[in-house]
């Protein structure tokens, strides 16, 4: 290699005639681009570190002003200046958990249908045609929210539903009031449909991955194929499962701009389900660039900070089960 | 007797499983179905407005007609930019990964960091940017809404660059060690070669994503109503765009913006649907 090198146009510049002093060269060279990878892998590392430290920092003047309240105080006043996270906390828990309760039985019952029911050939194109779901940017369901979704649901659903489940006691509160269209429902349904493909393709991927021979020993037994899921797949599955909900979880906490089209900005907290809130994400992406005063901007910040170290966690907690998962496959 | 109860709970079980087969489908259809609806609405409100006048004109004051140019130029711009900024780095740290550092520590740690990253919340990215950029250069910028971007394709870039290299053949590393080539040369002339396709499909996965990123640039470029391409002051972005005219109560505005999201999605289908083929053809070789 070092004769070649000496020859070809890797060669050293005129300085270097012997073959030593190539050997030197090249392996300075690779000691280089060793550094260099290494730093870029680090430089992944720094930037999360980075993203932390200055939402700490650009959040600090909130929470010097108004401590551990914050958190607790249900007012969102620009003129008074008194800020409290507690509508936007409530409003991205709401909609996230409408999204998980709808989201994953049917992505479960999906990937269901991809293992067990779907002829062959169908089963990649359905499984991409799904995906693609996913692939479509979170503005695109937002103005499809504004204008398709939140009308035919003020219409048609929303009334219904006010006229059925708002006459059942204990939750009626949930569905009283106007049909606004938009709101915490409307905004709780698209997340369910944007986070489906992230349950149905990670349940789909650990189904597969279950023993062929669990499943044939529960077909031997003579199960039908939903008891074969039901007591074979999903408990085998369950962890692989779960980590597919909880990363479903992190999008749905931290999705933006759907949201934001809507859930109508109210900064209020309202019993029933049909009335405007608002979440972290729409808070931010509707006032900051509007926000005068550094204590405005300063608690937007602080509202950022909150739904990191919330995502940060579920997200976390995702990537052990997966992991967890892979290792017991791999 | 007891042959009845017996048939009887087999028949039972029989229900059930008819039914749950019978969720099953719908919950498919069901998924399908948005699917169409939502590429059908998208069809149907944003067709009627692609028109040559479409690409060729700018944004329009609210009243009269015009189209989207400028923002379709600052969103290749800002692409362009995300990805020189992002695709080196995010190559270069999946390359320590998979290679120099296989089995380090540091590599598994980066490795869980860099998927919380793939994830975590877009809007997020954008207040760092804002802080670290806009707000210590006193203005908004091109330069910030590229690297906001930029931050976005880093962690897509190292996870599929590294799965790729991990699944070039160690007989080949061997070989090219055995003629006595540098490491670094091993993995830019072989290593590289052979895991090309997929490492492209990783970049075109990351472009698909981030064309239709908003939030992170609400505060970091901005919007701009006129033609530039100074990536020093504010420039205009198609997903931006769509945001402010959707929710204008101007008719022009919205019918704009539908447009706008046809050929954001359309072009975002695209590039998935290419980069899915690459990824599968490359695994089938």
């Amino acid at each position: 290699m070092v004769d070649i090198a000496m020859q070809g146009r890797m060669a050293a510049p005129a300085g270097a005639v012997s073959s030593y002093a190539v050997m030197r060269r090249l392996r300075s060279r690779d000691a280089g681009f060793r550094y260099l990878t290494r730093g870029a892998a680090v430089l992944v590392l720094l930037l999360l570190g980075g993203i932390l430290l200055s939402l700490v920092q650009g959040a600090l003047p909130a929470f010097r002003a108004f401590g551990f309240n914050f958190l607790v105080t249900s007012s969102w006043n620009p003129v008074t200046e008194v800020f409290g996270a507690l509508p936007a906390v409530y409003g991205t828990l709401i909609t996230s958990f409408i999204a998980m309760l709808i989201a994953i039985p049917i992505g479960l019952m999906i990937a269901f249908f991809l293992t067990e029911l779907c002829p062959a050939w169908l089963r990649s194109p359905i499984g991409i045609a799904v995906e693609l779901l996913a692939g479509i940017p979170s503005i695109i369901y937002g103005i499809w929210g504004l204008f398709i979704f939140a009308p035919f649901l003020q219409a048609h659903i929303e009334p219904y539903l006010i006229s059925t489940l708002g006459n059942v006691p204990l939750i009626a509160p949930l569905f009283s009031g106007a049909p606004y269209g938009i709101g915490l429902l409307t905004a709780g349904l698209i997340l369910a449909i944007m986070v489906l493909p992230f349950v149905s393709s990670i349940s789909r991927d650990v189904f597969e991955a279950v023993p062929p021979v669990l499943k044939e020993a529960a077909y031997g037994i003579g199960c039908t194929k939903w008891e074969v899921v039901r007591n074979v797949v999903l408990p085998y599955s369950r962890v692989g499962v779960l980590g597919g909900v909880m990363l479903a979880l992190g999008r749905a906490l931290g999705e933006t701009m759907a949201i934001t089209f809507v859930i109508g900005n109210a900064h209020r907290i309202s019993a029933s389900l049909l009335a405007p809130g608002t979440t972290i994400s729409a808070t931010i992406a509707n006032e900051f660039t509007e926000a005068v005063g550094d204590l405005y901007t300063s608690a937007l910040i602080a509202l950022g900070l909150i739904l990191f170290v919330i995502t940060f966690i579920v997200l976390a907690i995702a990537r052990y089960m997966l992991l967890r998962i892979e290792r017991r496959i791999g | 007797m007891v042959a009845r109860t017996q048939s009887g709970r087999y028949a039972a079980r029989r229900r059930r499983n008819v039914v749950a087969q019978g969720l099953a489908y719908s919950a498919t259809l069901l998924g399908l179905a948005w699917l169409v609806l939502i590429l059908g609405a998208l069809l149907w409100k944003g067709f009627s407005g692609v028109s040559l006048e479409a690409f060729t004109q700018m944004t329009p004051p609210p009243g009269s007609r015009g189209g989207l140019l400028n923002p379709i130029i600052g969103s290749l711009f800002l692409t362009v930019l995300a990805i020189l900024i992002g695709t080196p780095i995010g190559i270069l740290a999946g390359t320590y990964m998979a290679e120099y550092g296989r089995y380090d520590r540091l590599t598994s740690v980066v490795r869980f960091i860099n998927d919380i990253l793939l994830s975590a919340p877009s809007i997020v990215i954008g207040l760092f940017i804002y802080q670290i950029m806009v707000a210590p250069m006193g203005h908004f910028s091109g330069w910030a809404g590229g690297v906001a971007l930029a931050v976005i394709v880093i962690p897509v870039v190292v996870r599929t660059t590294e799965d790729m290299l991990i699944m070039v053949p160690n007989t080949l590393r061997e070989a090219a060690c055995s003629i006595g080539l540098p490491r670094y040369l091993s993995i830019t002339r072989i290593c590289y070669r052979a895991a090309r396709t997929g490492m492209v499909t990783g970049v075109l996965l990351a472009v698909a994503r981030i064309s239709g990123e908003t939030a992170p640039l609400l505060f970091t470029s901005l919007n701009n109503q006129f033609f530039s391409t100074n990536l020093n002051g504010p420039v205009a972005s198609l997903p931006v765009v769509i945001f402010q005219f959707a929710l204008s109560p101007y008719k022009d505005w919205q019918e704009l913006a539908w447009t706008g999201a046809l050929i954001i999605t359309l072009s975002v289908l695209v590039l998935s649907i290419v980069a899915r083929t690459m990824a599968h053809s490359s695994s089938g070789r």
